[in-house]
C-alpha cells in the first residue's frame, strides 16, 4: 500500500510539473502584464524598468525554472494586480470554492441518487419520463445559460434569493464560511444548483443504468424468491452494489466541479477562486495563472489517490489483488 | 400564562431588533462596477475608477466640484508668487483618519512619493524638476524649474498622505511591481476624506464608512457603502433590476430599455470625457499590414482625409452606439475645451473620399489591416466593423483584427513597437486640459516612445511642436486657448490627424431611492450621493 501511495505521489509531481510548463508557455500568447499593470501615460521607461524588475525579459525556461524553485517552498510571489502574496489570495478565496463544489457535489448525490433509483424500479410511470426528460435539460444547456435562467426566474421575477455574490460570511480561524449565516445560505441555493445539475443528471442517468443492470441479476431474483421486502431489496442489495462506479464517477467529478466552478462563480460573481483566475486571465496576471493551475492540478492528483483507496475499502477483490502483487 | 410573556417578549425583542436595524440598513448603499479596486495605494494606478474610490476617502490640495470645476481642497488656496512659484495656503485643523494632524510635511511627504520610481503618478507635478519647499506647518511653495499654467489641474487626484503613518508602515515607496513584501498602504487607507475603509477583500468587496472627524459638511445620508466587483454584465444588470445593488456601472447598451422599464431603477446617461478615435500609422516608410509596397499612403493628408470623409459617424452613433454617443470634431470633449463650438464635424461623402483616393494614386483602393479591442470601450468591436464596411464603399478593403484589451494593448503601444497600421482608441485627457491632447497625441516621438508616447502612429509636425512648446508656458488663458485652436486647426482641419468618432455616453444604472450625482470624468464620488 506504501509503495502504492509513493508511486502515485512521484506520478504528482511530474503532473504537476507538466502542467507548469504547459502554462507557461502559454502565458506568453495572453498579453503583455505591464500594460495591465500601469496607466496609460505611464513612459516608455517606467515600462521597461517594470518589465526588468518582474523578470519578464528573461528566457522562458528561466522564468519557469524561477516559478519551480519559489512554488517548491509554497512561495507563488506577488499578484501583478493586488500587490499581495498569490497564496494569501488563493487561501481568502479557497474557502468559497470549496463550499460551493462541495454543496453542489451534495446536492447531486441527494437528488441524483434517489432520482435513478426511482426511474430505475418505475421504469414505465409518468414521473420516470418526466424526471428523465427534465434532466435532459441539466446536459444540454451550459453552465453559464442555466445560471442567467436561474437569476433571471428567482431574484429579478420572483424577488426571492440574491443574485449574486455570498452574503455573510464568518470568520472560523482562516476559513471564512457562509454556512452559519441565513444570508450566505441563501446565497449558495442558485450557484450550488447551476453548478450541480450536470453532476446530478449523470449521477441519476448512471445510477439508473446500473441498477437496471442489477435489478436483472440472479442475486436479486434468489433474494425476491426468499421473500424479502422490495425495500430491502432495492436499497440494501441492489443500490449498494451500483455504488462503486458510482463512487468514481463522482470523485472524478468533484474535481472538475472545483475546477470548472470557474463559470458559475462568474456568473454569479461568487468570490471563489475560479473568478479570482479568470480576472487573472483578463489582467494578464501571471502568478495568480500559474499558482491556480498548479493548484487545480493537485486537486485532481489527490482526488484521483482517494478514489483508488477508497475503490480497496470498498471492493475486496482489488485489496485481495493489491496484497497479491 | 408564562408561555404566553415569553412569547410577548420575544415578539418585542423581534420588534426592537427590527426598529434598530432598519434604519441602518436603510442608508447602506451598495454599488456594484465591472473591474476590481485594485490597490489602495493611491499612487499605485493611474486609472479612473481607482482615482475616483480613492478620492471618497483621500485628498488632494485642490478637488474638482460637480462640473469639474477646481475648488479648494487641503489647500485653501493659493497664489502665484512669480510664474515659477506656487504657494499653497492650507486648511487647518484637518485631521487624518488614524487622528494625525495634517500639515506641510504631509505635502512635501507626498510630492517626493510621487516622484518615486514604483509610483504610476510621476507626471502628477509638472515640469520635472518641480520641489516642493515647507514654508511653515501651514504654507508650502512649488519651485518650478519652468512656468507651467495647469500647475494644479490634475492635482485633484495626487491625494495627501500622512508621512508619519507611511514611515511607520513601511510604506514610504508606493509598492513596487515586483515587490515580495506585502505593502501596508495598498491594503489599508488614511486619508483625510469622508469616507473610511473598514474593510478591504481585494476584488471582491470594500466597505466604507463615513469619517465622523471629517473637517466638511458632508452632502450625503449615507451611513455605510458597500462596493463588490460584478464582472459579468447580465449579473450586474440582474443585481440592479432586484434591488441587490442600488448602483451598477456601466450598464451595457442593450440592456437600457430594460432598466428604465423595470420598476425599481434607471439608467442616468451623460456624455463622458473620453474621445474615441481612430489613428493612422503616419511614421514607417513602407505601410506594414498592407498591399501597399514600398511607401506609406498614410503619409499622405489626401488619404487621410478620405478615410475620414468616408466613415459615417453619425451613422454610428445612432445605430450601434444606440444614440448613446455625441459625434465629435476634436480630440477632446467639447466640455474641456471653450473653442470647441468653432469647429463643425465634416459630413460623410464617400463619392469626394473616392476622388481624393484617385488623386493621392489609388483610384482602386488598398488593403488595411486594422487593430481594434473588443472589451475596452462601448461597442468598441461593432464600431470598427461599421468602418470596415464603410471603407469598403470606397474600395479600401480593411482586414480587422479585434482582440481583448491585454493582446491589443500589448500589440499597438510602445511595448509592442506601435505594431499596427490603423487602429481605433480612446482618450480622456487627464489634466482636463488640452495641453494632454496634444502633447500625446500630436507631440512627435522616436521609436522608442520618448515624446508622445501614446501617438501610436506617430503623427508629427514641427508647427504644431513650436505651438505646444509656446502653450506649456502661457500663463495667459485667452492667448493659450487660442494657440491650442490653432494647434487643432493644424492638426485636424489641415492634417486630418486622425478621425475623431464620438464621446460615448456614461451609463449608469440606479436605484430609483437614490440621489446621485453623476461627473463626467466617470469618477464614483458617493459623499454626494443620497438615499432616501
Amino acid at each position: 500500500m506504501l509503495a502504492f501511495i509513493l508511486r502515485r505521489l512521484f506520478q504528482a509531481v511530474i503532473v504537476m510539473l507538466t502542467v507548469s510548463l504547459i502554462a507557461f508557455t502559454l502565458f506568453r500568447f495572453v498579453g503583455d502584464p505591464v500594460n495591465q499593470m500601469v496607466g496609460i501615460e505611464t513612459s516608455a521607461a517606467d515600462r521597461a524598468a517594470l518589465r526588468e524588475q518582474l523578470g519578464l525579459n528573461d528566457p522562458v525556461l528561466i522564468q519557469f525554472a524561477r516559478f519551480v524553485k519559489n512554488a517548491a517552498t509554497l512561495d507563488f510571489g506577488n499578484s501583478y494586480q493586488f500587490k499581495t502574496p498569490v497564496i494569501a489570495l488563493i487561501a481568502d478565496r479557497f474557502p468559497a470554492t470549496m463550499e460551493l463544489a462541495l454543496a453542489s457535489a451534495l446536492f447531486a448525490l441527494l437528488v441524483g441518487i434517489p432520482m435513478g433509483v426511482y426511474t430505475a424500479i418505475h421504469r414505465r410511470s409518468v414521473l420516470s419520463n418526466v424526471l428523465l426528460t427534465v434532466s435532459l435539460v441539466g446536459i444540454s444547456l451550459p453552465t453559464f445559460l442555466i445560471g442567467i435562467l436561474l437569476i433571471f426566474l428567482f431574484p429579478v421575477t420572483l424577488g426571492v434569493l440574491p443574485s449574486f455574490g455570498r452574503g455573510e460570511v464568518v470568520s472560523i480561524g482562516f476559513w471564512k464560511t457562509g454556512l452559519l449565516t441565513a444570508s450566505g445560505l441563501k446565497a449558495l441555493v442558485l450557484p450550488a444548483i447551476t453548478l450541480g445539475l450536470f453532476q446530478m443528471t449523470l449521477i441519476m442517468r448512471l445510477v439508473r443504468g446500473e441498477m437496471l443492470e442489477v435489478l436483472r441479476a440472479d442475486y436479486i431474483k434468489f433474494a425476491r424468491a426468499r421473500g424479502l421486502t422490495e425495500r430491502a431489496i432495492n436499497f440494501h442489495h441492489a443500490l449498494k452494489n451500483t455504488l462503486v462506479p458510482v463512487m468514481t464517477i463522482t470523485g472524478l467529478q468533484l474535481g472538475s466541479i472545483i475546477a470548472f466552478a470557474l463559470i458559475t462563480e462568474s456568473v454569479f460573481q461568487w468570490p471563489g477562486m475560479g473568478l479570482l483566475f479568470l480576472q487573472a486571465v483578463q489582467n494578464v496576471d501571471i502568478p495568480i495563472m500559474a499558482a491556480y493551475l498548479l493548484l487545480v492540478a493537485f486537486i485532481f492528483v489527490t482526488i484521483n489517490l482517494i478514489v483508488d483507496l477508497l475503490y480497496a475499502v470498498v471492493d475486496p477483490r482489488i485489496r485481495l489483488d493489491a496484497r497479491a502483487v | 400564562m408564562r408561555l404566553k410573556t415569553v412569547f410577548a417578549a420575544a415578539l418585542a425583542a423581534a420588534g426592537l431588533a427590527l426598529a434598530s436595524s432598519a434604519p441602518a440598513a436603510a442608508a447602506t448603499f451598495r454599488f456594484a462596477f465591472q473591474g476590481d479596486l485594485k490597490s489602495l495605494d493611491p499612487y499605485s494606478l493611474n486609472e479612473t475608477f481607482t482615482h475616483g474610490m480613492l478620492g471618497n476617502v483621500y485628498e488632494g490640495l485642490t478637488k474638482r466640484d460637480k462640473e469639474l470645476k477646481i475648488i479648494p481642497g487641503l489647500a485653501e488656496s493659493w497664489e502665484q508668487v512669480e510664474p515659477t512659484r506656487w504657494r499653497f495656503h492650507l486648511r487647518k485643523g484637518v485631521k487624518f483618519q488614524n487622528g494625525e494632524d495634517f500639515t506641510a510635511d504631509d505635502v512635501v511627504f507626498s510630492a517626493e512619493r510621487s516622484f518615486k520610481p514604483a509610483s504610476d503618478i510621476k507626471t502628477r507635478i509638472q515640469p520635472a524638476g518641480t520641489k516642493a519647499v515647507k514654508v511653515d506647518d501651514y504654507t508650502v511653495d512649488f519651485v518650478l524649474p519652468s512656468p507651467n499654467p495647469i500647475l494644479n489641474y490634475e492635482w485633484d487626484t495626487w491625494y495627501i498622505m500622512s508621512k508619519k503613518w507611511a514611515e511607520a508602515n513601511n510604506s514610504v515607496e508606493p509598492q513596487p511591481g515586483a515587490g515580495q513584501q506585502m505593502s501596508y498602504a495598498a491594503l489599508h487607507a488614511n486619508g483625510t476624506g469622508p469616507f473610511i475603509i473598514t474593510e478591504h477583500q481585494a476584488g471582491v468587496k470594500t466597505v466604507f464608512k463615513p469619517n465622523p472627524n471629517w473637517w466638511g459638511k458632508p452632502e450625503h445620508n449615507l451611513d455605510e457603502v458597500i462596493f463588490t466587483t460584478i464582472a459579468n454584465d447580465a449579473t450586474r444588470v440582474a443585481a440592479l433590476l432586484s434591488g441587490d445593488v442600488d448602483f451598477a456601472d456601466p450598464i451595457p447598451l442593450q440592456d437600457i430599455d430594460r432598466v428604465n422599464g423595470s420598476a425599481n431603477a434607471k439608467v442616468m446617461q451623460g456624455p463622458e470625457l473620453r474621445t474615441i478615435f481612430l489613428g493612422f500609422d503616419q511614421y514607417r516608410d513602407e505601410l506594414k499590414y498592407s498591399n501597399v509596397k514600398g511607401k506609406n499612403p498614410f503619409k499622405d493628408a489626401r488619404v487621410r482625409r478620405a478615410f475620414y470623409l468616408a466613415i459615417d459617424e453619425n451613422a454610428i452613433a445612432d445605430k450601434i452606439m444606440r444614440k448613446a454617443a455625441t459625434p465629435s470634431a476634436l480630440m477632446i470633449s467639447p466640455l474641456l475645451f471653450p473653442l470647441s463650438k468653432d469647429f463643425v464635424r465634416p459630413k460623410a461623402d464617400p463619392a469626394e473620399a473616392k476622388k481624393l483616393l484617385a488623386e493621392a494614386g489609388y483610384p482602386n483602393g488598398f488593403e488595411v489591416g486594422m487593430d481594434c479591442p473588443n472589451d475596452r470601450y462601448v461597442n468598441d468591436e461593432q464600431i470598427c466593423q461599421a468602418a470596415t464596411a464603410m471603407l469598403a464603399r470606397i474600395g479600401i478593403k480593411v482586414n480587422l483584427l479585434a482582440q481583448p484589451k491585454a493582446k491589443y494593448f500589448a500589440k499597438i503601444l510602445v511595448s509592442g513597437g506601435y505594431d499596427t497600421s490603423f487602429y481605433l482608441l480612446g482618450w480622456t485627457p487627464n489634466s482636463l486640459d488640452s495641453f494632454n491632447v496634444l502633447a500625446n497625441m500630436y507631440g512627435c516621438r522616436d521609436e522608442k516612445g520618448a515624446g508622445g508616447n501614446n501617438n501610436v502612429g506617430n503623427y508629427c509636425n514641427p508647427k504644431v511642436e513650436a505651438l505646444n512648446k509656446a502653450i506649456l508656458v502661457e500663463t495667459d488663458t485667452g492667448k493659450r486657448d487660442k494657440m491650442i485652436e490653432e494647434a487643432y486647426k493644424i492638426g485636424q482641419e489641415q492634417d486630418w490627424g486622425y478621425i475623431p468618432l464620438h464621446q460615448q455616453a456614461l451609463a449608469w444604472g440606479v436605484s430609483k431611492k437614490m440621489k446621485i450625482v453623476q461627473r463626467a470624468d466617470n469618477q464614483i464620488l458617493f459623499y454626494w450621493f443620497r438615499k432616501e
